[in-house]
C-alpha cells in the first residue's frame, strides 16, 4: 500500500473548467448560487491546502503525541459541531465529547492492537478523521433524535415514571429508537456499498495506482471499523445525553428549565 | 392525616402556579376540584414527587415527603395520569411491569376486574383500544401495584359518559372497598359529590376551601 501519483498544479487549475461550467448553469437558470460556488472554491483551496501542510508538518515529525493533539482537536471541534444538531438535548457537549474521545480511542486502540494498521501518523491521521468524522456524524443524529422523541414521548415517560420506573427504565425505549437512527445510515450504506456509489478511500486508492484488491480490502478494512466507532459513539451519547432530560430524583425536567 | 402541606408555592416561567397552599387530605376519598388552570394537576404530581416544590413542604403520613426515596414512593402512591400513555404490547404486560416494579404478584384477572374490565382484556394489543378502555388499563395497570394511595387526574375528562360511568363504577367499588386512599382531581363539582368524601377547593393557585364535601361543596 505505498502507491503514490503525483498532481501537478496545472492540472488542479485545469479543473477548476468545471467550476466554472456550475457557476456559468447557476447563472443561466437562475439558480442564485455564483457566490455561493465561488466561496466554496476558495473555501475548498484554503482549507484543504492548510490541512495538506498540516498532515506533511505530523508525518516529517513523525510524533505519536502530535497525532494524539491533532485527534484530540478533531474530538473537541467535532463535539462542538454535533452540539448544534443536538439543541433540543440539555447540555449535549459533555455526552458529545465523551461519545466522540471513547469511540476514537477505542477503535483506534483495536485496529492497531489487532495488527491491522501500523500506530505511525501516516495511518492514524487519515483514518482516526475518518472515525471521528462518522462518530460525530453518528452521535449528531442520534443526539436530534433524542431530542425529538423525548419530547414527543414526554407523556409516556411520565406515566412510566409515576409507577416507580427508573429514569432508565422510563427513557429505555426512546433512547433505543435514538441509538437505532444514529446507527443505520451506515448500516445502509454499508449494504450497498459498490452497488449504488464507490466509497472513497476505494476511488482514491484506484486512482493512486493501487490494484483492486489492495482497494477492496482496506475499503472493507475502513468500512467496518466505521461501523464499530458510529455504534460506540452513538451508545455513549444516548446513553450519557438522555439522563440530561431528568432530576436526580427520577422527575421530567420541565422544558422551559433545561438549559440549551 | 394522609398529607399535609403547609405554605406550598411552585413557580413555571415566573408564574405562581401554586401560592402559599396549605391544606389537609385525611385517609378515604378526596376530590381536589377548582378551574382549569387553578393548579390541581400540578399539585397532584406534587404528592408522589413527579415534581418537588419551590416553596413550602408535604408531609405524607407524618413524615416529609422529600424524605421518602423517590422509585419506592411512587409503588406507594400510585399516579394516573389525565390522557392514558401505556407502553407498547398488551394490557397483560403493561400489568406486568408495573406489578413487577412494586414486587408485587399479579392476579391479572382480578386486577382487570377492579378497573371494570373482564379477563378477555389480558391479551389485547393497547393499541388497539378505544380511549375508554386504555383508560381502565391505565387504571388496573396502577392498582397492579397494590398502592396504598391512588392518585387520578382527571380520569374521565376525555371520555364519553358511558365509558365515564365504568370508570366512576370501579372507583366507587374501590372507594367503598377501603383498601386504599383516592385523590381525585376533577374540575368537575358533580363529579367530586359523586366520589368524595373530602374536597379541597383551588382557585388561581390558592386554596378557595378544603374540608368535608358537605361543608365546601354546600
Amino acid at each position: 500500500m505505498s502507491a503514490s501519483i503525483h498532481v501537478d498544479l496545472w492540472q488542479v487549475a485545469a479543473s477548476l473548467v468545471l467550476v466554472a461550467l456550475a457557476a456559468a448553469i447557476s447563472f443561466w437558470q437562475r439558480a442564485d448560487l455564483e457566490r455561493d460556488i465561488l466561496v466554496a472554491t476558495v473555501r475548498s483551496i484554503v482549507q484543504l491546502t492548510l490541512v495538506g501542510y498540516a498532515i506533511k508538518l505530523i508525518f516529517d515529525v513523525d510524533s505519536i503525541w502530535l497525532v494524539l493533539v491533532l485527534l484530540a482537536v478533531m474530538v473537541f471541534f467535532g463535539a462542538i459541531t454535533a452540539r448544534h444538531r443536538a439543541a433540543k438535548v440539555p447540555s449535549s457537549f459533555g455526552p458529545l465529547l465523551i461519545a466522540l474521545a471513547l469511540a476514537g480511542a477505542s477503535t483506534l486502540g483495536l485496529v492497531v492492537a489487532l495488527g491491522i494498521f501500523e500506530p505511525t501518523p501516516r495511518y492514524l491521521v487519515p483514518v482516526g478523521g475518518m472515525v471521528i468524522g462518522n462518530a460525530m456524524t453518528a452521535s449528531a443524529v442520534a443526539l436530534n433524535r433524542l431530542g425529538d422523541e423525548m419530547g414527543e414521548a414526554r407523556a409516556r415517560i411520565e406515566a412510566t415514571l409515576a409507577l416507580g420506573a427508573t429514569a432508565r427504565e422510563a427513557a429505555a425505549p426512546t433512547v433505543r429508537r435514538a441509538l437505532r437512527s444514529g446507527m443505520i445510515t451506515l448500516v445502509d450504506s454499508t449494504k450497498t456499498t459498490g452497488l449504488i456509489f464507490f466509497p472513497g478511500t476505494m476511488v482514491g486508492m484506484l486512482l493512486a495506482g493501487a490494484s483492486p484488491t489492495d482497494a477492496v480490502r482496506l475499503q472493507l478494512i475502513l468500512l467496518y471499523t466505521l461501523l464499530g466507532s458510529v455504534s460506540i459513539s452513538a451508545l455513549v451519547a444516548t446513553g450519557l445525553a438522555y439522563r440530561n432530560f431528568f432530576t436526580s430524583a427520577a422527575q421530567l425536567r420541565e422544558p422551559e428549565e433545561t438549559p440549551a | 392525616m394522609l398529607f399535609e402541606l403547609t405554605d406550598v408555592g411552585l413557580d413555571r416561567g415566573g408564574r405562581a402556579v401554586l401560592d402559599s397552599v396549605s391544606a389537609s387530605i385525611p385517609e378515604g376519598s378526596t376530590a381536589i376540584v377548582g378551574p382549569s388552570g387553578a393548579g390541581k394537576s400540578t399539585l397532584l404530581r406534587l404528592l408522589n414527587r413527579l415534581a418537588d416544590p419551590d416553596r413550602g413542604h408535604i408531609y405524607y403520613r407524618a413524615r416529609p415527603l422529600d424524605s421518602y426515596e423517590p422509585l419506592s414512593l411512587r409503588r406507594q402512591v400510585s399516579l394516573v395520569p389525565q390522557l392514558p400513555a401505556l407502553l407498547e404490547g398488551t394490557v397483560e404486560s403493561n400489568l406486568r411491569y408495573a406489578a413487577e416494579l412494586a414486587g408485587e404478584p399479579l392476579d391479572c384477572d382480578a386486577t382487570l376486574a377492579r378497573a371494570g374490565l373482564d379477563p378477555s382484556f389480558a391479551g389485547r394489543d393497547v393499541a388497539k383500544l378505544s380511549v375508554g378502555e386504555q383508560q381502565r388499563a391505565m387504571l388496573a395497570r396502577a392498582l397492579a401495584q397494590r398502592p396504598a394511595v391512588l392518585l387520578l387526574d382527571e380520569p374521565t375528562s376525555a371520555l364519553d359518559h358511558a365509558a365515564r360511568d365504568t370508570i366512576e363504577a370501579a372507583l366507587g367499588d374501590l372507594r367503598r372497598s377501603g383498601e386504599l386512599s383516592i385523590v381525585l382531581v376533577s374540575h368537575d363539582p358533580e363529579q367530586a359529590r359523586r366520589l368524595g368524601d373530602w374536597v379541597l377547593q383551588l382557585e388561581g393557585g390558592r386554596v378557595a376551601g378544603c374540608g368535608p364535601l358537605a361543608e365546601v361543596l354546600a
